[in-house]
């Protein structure tokens, strides 16, 4: 009876295997078609039936990173004999380079997005993840009159949706002249992150033992020598994770940047949509900028795989 | 510093900063609510009381709107929640490679809604979209279908927080202690009353977690069905709201479709959180 079981269980294994690797398949087209687009010929990005083999390049990142014109009547063959190799395929595209005064290439539009998009993510979770961990010390360790009040009140500003805190922010904004600075995001981001962060980091704080921070304040530490040299360290991890979800969370927000800037601080979220319908789509230089753009994202998941849960649920579960 | 004083120094400025930026704008749409403010003219706003409230609750298409968004809701839920349960059911035995093969099928949640978005509209493309390619149909609108449109776009948000469901029930699974289901088979007990009796109570706290959150996320979902589509039929309540703020520039009642919303999201946060902390009690 035990071994029909057992054989059982393994035939219900192995179908359910298969099951997860169908669904792990049909799951990764959306996500190997962005890559893929990205190393395609542009011939072969918008073809009828899609293509699916092909001669992949990188011309589309080197399109990503210049400005470009279209250009008219043939390349002077001299200046295409001189033109170095990444040069000469965006000459083959009926294409040239946008060059200053002195000569210099002039970099694209997504360069500057992304520049803002790494300023503005990174100056948030700094600020968010700096302010949430003292904040969480706080309410980790002293008791505070209506704590659960005050811990519900903060996760709920979290919930409030973009565009609701958008309208009256935008008003604000426009009144002392923040819309479409970097400081202005700056603040929404971390204002958004910092009840995660709040929340996440007492999570990471409840599990460090109270009894280190007690020895050290009878060893005479002050409270604030034993938080910065006691409980810190050993909150290095739980740091480090709440931080590069803070960095996720700003990286892709997308409604409040669309709302509040418009070029000088744009991000790349607003960015990388609306170059769609602007003349002839060149989907491979899109699929280059969203590739580089998800690169970053895609490395810390698998950073992050252990605390993935823990984030998910502002540190309620924790495995 | 006396302990009182660095717990205060701790915690204040958090919450003076979430008041000034969170709860303060609120106040101050509260206000204009009431008013006929539109914030592309120079005109004063006047005071007059509750008529936007009025107008919007007695106006078709915003109740057309909220149903839009409520069909939305169910369709996007139902199919994380099949998908995402179902997936965690497979997962829940050992597999070689479960670690890595979990943490790829993750990836759609982390990525950003503006990419996801976007080429999903390549992949919908009627005429070189993946999607009618695999399927076998040919020049099947999508996105510019009024009938289709608004399930293409749920379809991509199953895709995407599928993976959240997953998490959530896995750590649910995983925490069932294996002596149970050995009783089970001792008893012979047939699967289905191990499966409505062991496994789906013991995940129901989890489960329920990932139902409430979702819901509330995708009634807020502004991002993808944004970039989608521009029907009327997948005009979702936060489309409503930006295009009736930014783009119409009708300010006051803006902030009164923005408070009957905020009500709405509030209701649901109040029970999401008394879950999580049900939770993490335990």
């Amino acid at each position: 009876m035990a071994a029909v079981q057992s054989k059982m269980q393994r035939l219900w294994d192995r179908i359910a295997v298969a099951l997860v690797l169908v669904a792990l398949v049909i799951m990764m087209i959306p996500l190997y078609w962005i890559c893929s687009t990205a190393f395609k010929p542009r011939a072969d990005a918008t073809t009828v039936p899609p293509t699916v083999f092909f001669k992949p390049e990188i011309t589309a990142f080197i399109k990503l990173f210049t400005a470009r014109v279209e250009r008219r009547g043939a390349p002077n063959k001299e200046e295409y004999a001189r033109a170095p190799w990444w040069e000469k395929v965006v000459m083959d595209g009926g294409e040239r380079f946008i060059r200053d005064d002195k000569g210099n290439i002039e970099s694209s539009g997504y360069v500057g997005r992304f520049t803002n998009s790494l300023i503005i993510a990174v100056t948030s979770t700094f600020l968010a993840v700096a302010m949430g961990t003292v904040t969480a010390y706080g309410f980790s360790r002293f008791k505070m009159p209506g704590e659960s009040d005050w811990l519900f009140f903060i996760l709920s500003t979290r919930m409030l949706p973009p565009v609701v805190v958008a309208i009256p922010m935008y008003l604000m904004y426009r009144t002392v002249a923040l819309v479409d600075t970097h400081i202005g995001l700056i603040i929404l981001y971390t204002a958004f992150n910092l009840s995660f962060s709040v929340w996440v980091m007492k999570g990471f704080i409840d599990e460090i033992p109270t009894e280190y921070e007690e020895a050290a304040l009878v060893d005479g530490y002050t409270r604030m020598e034993a938080f910065l040299k006691i409980v810190l360290p050993q909150a290095v991890t739980g740091i480090a994770a709440t931080a590069v979800f803070c960095f996720i969370t700003a990286w892709n927000e997308y409604a409040f940047a669309l709302i509040m800037t418009l070029r000088k601080a744009q991000t790349a979220p607003p960015y990388i949509p609306s170059q769609l319908g602007s003349g002839l789509t060149d989907w491979t230089t899109i699929a280059a900028g969203a590739v580089l753009f998800l690169l970053p994202v895609m490395i810390f998941t698998f950073l992050l795989r252990n605390h993935l849960l823990r984030g998910v649920t502002f540190g309620a579960v924790r495995k | 510093m006396s302990d009182l004083a660095i717990r205060n120094w701790f915690i204040i400025p958090t919450i003076a900063f979430l008041i000034v930026f969170n709860i303060f704008p609120l106040l101050y749409s509260l206000g204009f609510s009431f008013t006929d403010y539109r914030a592309a003219s120079n005109r004063p706003a006047n005071f007059i009381g509750l008529e936007n409230y009025q107008e919007l609750l007695t106006d078709d298409g915003i109740w057309n709107n909220f149903t839009i968004t409520a069909k939305y809701v169910i369709i996007s839920v139902a199919g994380q929640v099949i998908v995402g349960f179902g997936l965690a059911l497979l997962l829940n035995r050992p597999i070689p490679g479960k670690g890595l093969l979990t943490t790829i099928l993750l990836l759609p949640m982390m990525m950003s809604a503006a990419v996801v978005g976007l080429f999903w509209q390549l992949l919908y493309n009627p005429s070189w979209g993946i999607v009618n390619y695999l399927l076998g149909l040919e020049r099947m609108e999508w996105l510019s279908n009024p009938d289709a449109a608004l399930y293409a776009i749920a379809i991509t948000d199953i895709w995407m927080w599928s993976p959240f469901v997953m998490l959530l029930c896995l750590a649910g699974l995983s925490a069932i202690p294996s002596s149970l289901y050995e009783a089970a088979a001792i008893d012979r007990a047939p699967p289905w009353f191990v499966f409505r009796r062991i496994t789906l109570p013991l995940v129901a706290p989890l489960l329920l977690i990932a139902i409430i959150f979702r819901t509330m996320e995708a009634f807020k979902t502004f991002d993808i069905a944004f970039i989608m589509a521009s029907l009327d039929e997948t005009e979702l309540v936060s489309i409503r709201l930006y295009k009736l703020a930014f783009q119409e520039w009708q300010t006051g009642r803006s902030c009164a479709l923005a408070y009957i919303v905020l009500l709405a999201v509030l209701a649901i946060t109040t029970i999401y959180i008394k879950y999580l902390n049900r939770l993490k009690e335990r």
